[in-house]
């Protein structure tokens, strides 16, 4: 068995119809990531440093919704959010409104290892990311016109969105307005495995558009759109409410550990117990299984395993 | 089995030379919450309504950590959060770092209620609860003499205070199921003395420190970075799920296999009106009754 690594740039209701200037830019940067994380495991750097090298880098793409390229707030402002756990050890670190930190998971993994807690959130998070030297930015840096349109469309159709309805064409956002009233893509994540079972997950986020101020999804909530241990590693997209009432990331693992099912099966029964429209996930198992089920219209995602097999998708695709 | 349930408690991890008159106020407390609740559920409250108030008695009262009598961040002031949660369609809302809300457990209640999210934190939860009308007070209300005099002590012996070595009160919670077998679970705290500010705790982390799903509802205390690393209340509900367990195996499962080196405690009840409570620490203030008559009051 040899090293796994699975990422995501968001599920959601993205339409089939996604014209070229928009897709093709998110599949380059699927593949650059993806890259990115298999040079990483072919130096033997440690999971938790390839799930972190990853997210940092979809942080810095503007097309997904974590970092630069985040949804905005209701005041049109950005506040984002990350999580990173190990699985061996089950240590972990959370961070929630940020709004000056360029890469948010490299501040969760600095409370994980250089604080006594799990959690900073808000002014006392972005306190401690100075003492740690850490890069920020004016967070003007964060803002993309994209998500300017986003927000004006959400307040105007008098929606959260959790994410990516296309900001230009009226019939697209009408397309999307039947599939529920929601398009739901958003966030980024990386899960990884080495060839020892180590394993870890990291997952970033700008949240919902036109969320309230203050309001943190399933992200930073372990258990909820991020966890590892022992016998997998899961990063969730998505609705971020129907994930933290589903405990979306933590079932996964218990329902292999109760239940005995493989990683595919526990991945995809999770995923079916959510409301359809909501959830999406990538997981690695310790013995390098992938799964990448999602219960929405498409997940921009990538995989990639040692035996040089790899994939980039955005719909249903055979190997789910 | 059937009937309502209900237990509280008042944190895990107690002093053991706590003198007697600290415990028997304790155990008042819990009595007096106990029979809110219990009147409650006589007059056919739902769940969900109950453990919102005996949780607003708990952090309206300064002897635990919650609401007033909050422990204090480095700074010396509180930041307060808590999380609720409705078993039949495990609906939840949960807040952090409030300054000035008196009832946060009310507050996550609105945040569940009337926001399209599920939690809301600092500036932006104050904000929402000005919008909604609840109640506010200064800061200082909520900083009792008790909790400055600790917040020396353990800046004396450069620590986050968890341990009874410095002895700090602890989280309060409730967990109820009623007549019609709807569980509910509540918990609220001040988090831990001395944190760092923004330190978010297991208690507003729903599948932490609180859950409550159709089988039954739990909330948690005590080390709070090991209640999220075994993402203990959820543990609880995915072992009677999945494995078939009952209450009371799956409470003892939990607190003796998933906790490692972390000490915790919880209390919970199923729909089946039962009740069970355990912990790994020393102690753990509680308190349950069923509606067959049984009741009972514990510190050890």
């Amino acid at each position: 068995m040899g090293w796994a690594i699975a990422l995501h740039g968001g599920a959601g209701d993205i339409p089939l119809s996604l014209p070229p200037e928009r897709r093709l830019p998110r599949e380059a940067a699927l593949r650059h990531c993806l890259g990115i994380g298999i040079a990483a495991f072919k130096a033997h750097k440690h999971p938790l440093d390839v799930a972190e090298l990853v997210v940092r880098e979809l942080e810095n793409h503007p097309n997904f919704n974590a970092g630069r390229g985040s949804v905005l707030t209701n005041s049109g402002t950005v506040e984002m959010e990350a999580c990173i756990m190990d699985g061996k050890t089950k240590k972990c670190g959370a961070v929630s409104g940020l709004t000056t930190v360029v890469n948010a998971i490299s501040l969760a993994r600095l409370v994980m290892e250089k604080t006594p807690h799990i959690y900073l959130a808000f002014e006392g998070a972005e306190a401690f990311a100075r003492e740690q030297g850490l890069e920020t930015v004016d967070s003007s840096y964060f803002i993309t016109p994209e998500n300017i349109e986003r927000l004006k469309q959400a307040q105007e159709a008098h929606r959260v969105q959790i994410d990516y309805t296309q900001p230009v064409q009226k019939e697209v956002k009408n397309g999307a307005a039947n599939a529920d009233g929601d398009s739901q893509i958003g966030t980024v994540g990386c899960v990884a495995v080495d060839s020892e079972g180590n394993l870890a997950t990291a997952t970033s986020t700008g949240g919902l558009v036109n969320k309230m101020l203050g309001r943190i999804g399933d992200t930073p909530i372990i258990g909820a759109g991020t966890y590892a241990n022992h016998l997998c590693a899961v990063s969730a997209t998505g609705r971020g409410e129907a994930i933290i009432r589903g405990t979306v990331a933590r079932d996964v693992a218990a329902v292999m550990e109760f239940k005995g099912l493989s990683l595919k099966e526990a991945a995809a029964y999770v995923v079916d117990q959510v409301p359809r429209g909501t959830t999406g996930l990538v997981a690695v198992s310790s013995t390098g299984e992938v799964a990448m089920p999602f219960n929405t219209t498409g997940m921009f995602r990538a995989c990639a395993t040692e035996d040089g097999y790899s994939e980039i998708a955005i719909w249903d695709s055979p190997s789910k | 089995m059937g009937g309502w349930a209900i237990a509280v408690h008042g944190g895990a991890g107690v002093d053991p030379n706590l003198p007697k008159e600290r415990q028997e106020e304790a155990k008042r407390l819990l009595r007096r919450c106990l029979d809110i609740g219990i009147s409650a559920l006589h007059s056919n409250i739902p769940a969900i309504d109950v453990v919102e108030l005996v949780v607003r008695e708990l952090e309206t009262d300064p002897l635990f950590n919650s609401g007033r009598g909050s422990v204090l961040t480095e700074n010396g002031t509180v930041e307060m959060e808590a999380s609720i949660m409705d078993g039949p369609k495990r609906r939840c809302g949960a807040v952090s770092g409030l300054t000035t809300v008196k009832n946060p457990i009310s507050l996550a209640r609105l945040v569940m209620d009337k926001s399209p999210h599920s939690y809301l934190a600092f500036s932006g939860a104050e904000e929402f609860a000005e919008k909604q009308g609840v109640e506010l007070v200064d800061n200082e209300y909520f900083i009792t003499e008790n909790n400055v005099a600790m917040l020396k002590l353990a800046k004396e012996a450069n620590s986050i205070v968890f341990d009874y070595r410095i002895p700090a009160p602890g989280t309060v919670g409730c967990v109820v199921v009623d007549k019609e077998g709807r569980c509910a679970a509540a918990t609220s705290t001040g988090g831990l003395m001395n944190k760092m500010r923004g330190r978010i705790g297991d208690s507003p982390l729903i599948g932490c420190g609180t859950y409550a799903c159709e089988l039954c509802g739990v909330s948690c205390t005590g080390e709070g970075e090991a209640i999220i690393r075994s993402t203990l209340a959820r543990e609880v509900a995915a072992v009677m799920e999945y494995k078939g367990l009952n209450l009371h195996e799956a409470v003892d499962f939990v607190i003796r296999n998933r906790l490692d080196e972390g000490k915790a405690g919880l209390i919970s009840v199923s729909k089946k009106g039962e009740v069970a409570c355990g912990f790994n620490t020393t102690g753990m203030f509680r308190g349950c009754a069923t509606e067959d008559g049984f009741m009972e009051l514990g510190i050890w």
